[in-house]
């Protein structure tokens, strides 16, 4: 049986993934109806509680909730005008009091969503935290992929990018690896973090032609420009020249090879133009089935019976 | 032919005494056969002559499954109307699990089936086809879902079983077989062959201690 909380796909096994996985290929259905809504979680509450900015991901989960028929708070306290640590408990315990029946969270700084976990009594999902984990990103792009290609097991996905800062990696090699599939990244050598192919049984390229050469699945990793330009690459221009996804790179690659982008998308960036709009609708298809597999996580999250009484609760 | 004795299993499918039963494993206490595939297919002729009876309107009707003993079932059902009356009936299939009214007391969160709807329900007679009916509950649940698919003119009921213990005021319009059961006894659809082919409906007692319930 899957856990009280969804922090991270590192504490997911394969069929705990599988069950989610299946349970938004059931959801989908939903958002096909002339109704789009079922009163699975009428009457419960969820708090969309977002220390960092986001539009699409808290979008996806509002939309989520309310087909399910929940109410849905977003609560958005800005990061820099709070301290860390003793503002985000504040936090957390203001939302107790609201009886909130799931709080999904997005921090810029890794393992506040755990931390948050461990005091409030509602599950706690992930929305990304750091450059540690975001599990809902990972799971609809598995879906994504399995939706399109049937299978996950025996694939080979490549992600492009900026590995080392990418909480989307991060959650997406974990998860295409336990479902099954060859995973490799490229990227230059600054973003490629040390000992990656050990520890998460990855291979690591920096020639992005090997890379691609046999994938199934490319996805490119959103570049921030701001942040990294300069630091770990030498300019945007280069970065675009060599990892960019565009028409001709992706020959090396299956003849039938999907591309993902989790978006929002610096276009002739990471991705050239006309394979942001063309290579029929598969980033389109992420946003969709976004809502679905968001719609599973509360269905299986949200709203089940309080966690054991014990202990540490009041 | 190997001369049975007292231990072997097939000895046990008498009603075992309530003291032995307490320990045993489910499929020890006393399987029985309620319908076998004939009888099933009989009962379903039969309701398919009723519907049609009293349809004044049968090109409206449309079969819609609660899954998943509802689905072999409605398939069944439509063959019998294709045969009593020539008529060629949409069946569709309704989860009922996001419905269900105790997610939220029980915390369990069930696997979800499928649903698919071939065509839109407005105007259509929709009849609701499910395997046994207990409490009335998972009808209810079924009648909720199906309104937002549309406005049905009007919306029936058939169970292949009708065992009591109604919770809800719902009637059933066709019943294949009444079967007065004890509330803690299971009666299952099940599928013989593994492919929907060959069809047993039984009935399985239950140990008096045990509070685990089938719900339909």
């Amino acid at each position: 049986m899957i856990g009280r909380d969804l922090l991270g796909i590192e504490d997911l096994d394969r069929s705990e993934i599988e069950r989610l996985l299946d349970t938004a290929n059931h959801m989908r259905e939903i958002g096909e109806r002339e109704v789009k809504k079922v009163p699975t979680l009428r009457g419960r509450t969820i708090i969309n509680l977002f220390f960092e900015p986001s539009t699409r991901t808290r979008a996806s989960f509002e939309i989520a909730g309310k087909r399910l028929s929940a109410d849905v708070i977003n609560f958005s306290p800005s990061a820099s005008s709070t301290k860390k640590g003793e503002s985000i408990l504040d936090t957390a315990k203001t939302l107790e009091a609201m009886d909130a029946d799931a709080v999904i969270v997005r921090h810029e700084v890794s393992g506040v969503p755990r931390r948050i976990a461990e005091v409030l009594e509602a599950p706690v999902i992930n929305a990304g935290d750091g450059a540690h984990e975001h599990p809902t990103q990972a799971l609809l792009d598995c879906f994504t992929v399995r939706q399109v290609k049937g299978k996950i097991d025996g694939l080979t996905v490549t992600i492009v990018g900026d590995i080392l800062h990418s909480r989307v990696a991060r959650s997406n090699i974990l998860a295409f690896r336990k479902l099954g599939a060859e995973v490799r990244v490229a990227a230059p050598p600054t973003m490629i973090p040390p000992a990656i192919e050990e520890t998460f049984g990855v291979k690591a390229y920096t020639s992005l032609r090997e890379a691609l050469e046999g994938a199934d699945v490319v996805m490119a990793l959103r570049i921030q420009n701001e942040r990294l330009a300069g630091a770990f690459i030498p300019s945007v221009r280069e970065y675009s020249a060599t990892y960019g996804i565009d028409r001709a790179k992706l020959q090396y690659a299956k003849e039938d090879a999907i591309v993902m982008h989790p978006g929002p998308i610096n276009r002739g960036v990471e991705l050239s133009h006309d394979l942001a709009d063309h290579k029929p609708g598969v980033i389109l298809d992420q946003v969709r089935n976004g809502v679905a597999l968001r719609m599973a996580v509360l269905y299986l999250f949200a709203g089940r019976a309080p966690r054991q009484r014990g202990g540490d609760s009041a | 032919m190997t001369p049975s004795t007292p231990e072997t299993p097939a000895a046990r499918s008498r009603a075992p005494s309530s003291e032995e039963g307490l320990r045993e494993p489910v499929p020890l206490l006393g399987v029985r056969t309620l319908l076998d595939d004939a009888g099933i297919s009989r009962s379903l002729l039969r309701i398919a002559h009723e519907i049609i009876e009293r349809t004044a309107e049968p090109e409206r009707l449309y079969l819609v499954a609660i899954p998943n003993g509802g689905i072999p079932l409605a398939r069944r059902l439509a063959r019998g109307l294709r045969e009593v009356a020539d008529l060629s009936v949409p069946v569709g299939i309704v989860d009922t699990t996001l419905y269900r009214d105790d997610l939220h007391s029980t915390g369990n969160r069930p696997a979800l089936r499928r649903t698919e709807m071939p065509s839109a329900v407005d105007d259509h007679i929709v009849v609701l086809v499910d395997d046994v009916v207990k409490t009335g509950r998972t009808i209810r649940a079924a009648m909720d879902a199906l309104m937002d698919f549309g406005r049905p003119a009007a919306v029936q009921v058939v169970g292949l079983v009708d065992r009591g213990h109604r919770e809800l005021p719902i009637k059933l319009d066709y019943v294949g077989k009444n079967v007065p059961t004890r509330a803690r006894e299971q009666v299952q659809l099940r599928n013989v062959d593994g492919d929907e082919g060959v069809l047993e409906l039984v009935i399985i007692g239950a140990p008096e201690d045990d509070a685990q319930g089938g719900e339909s």
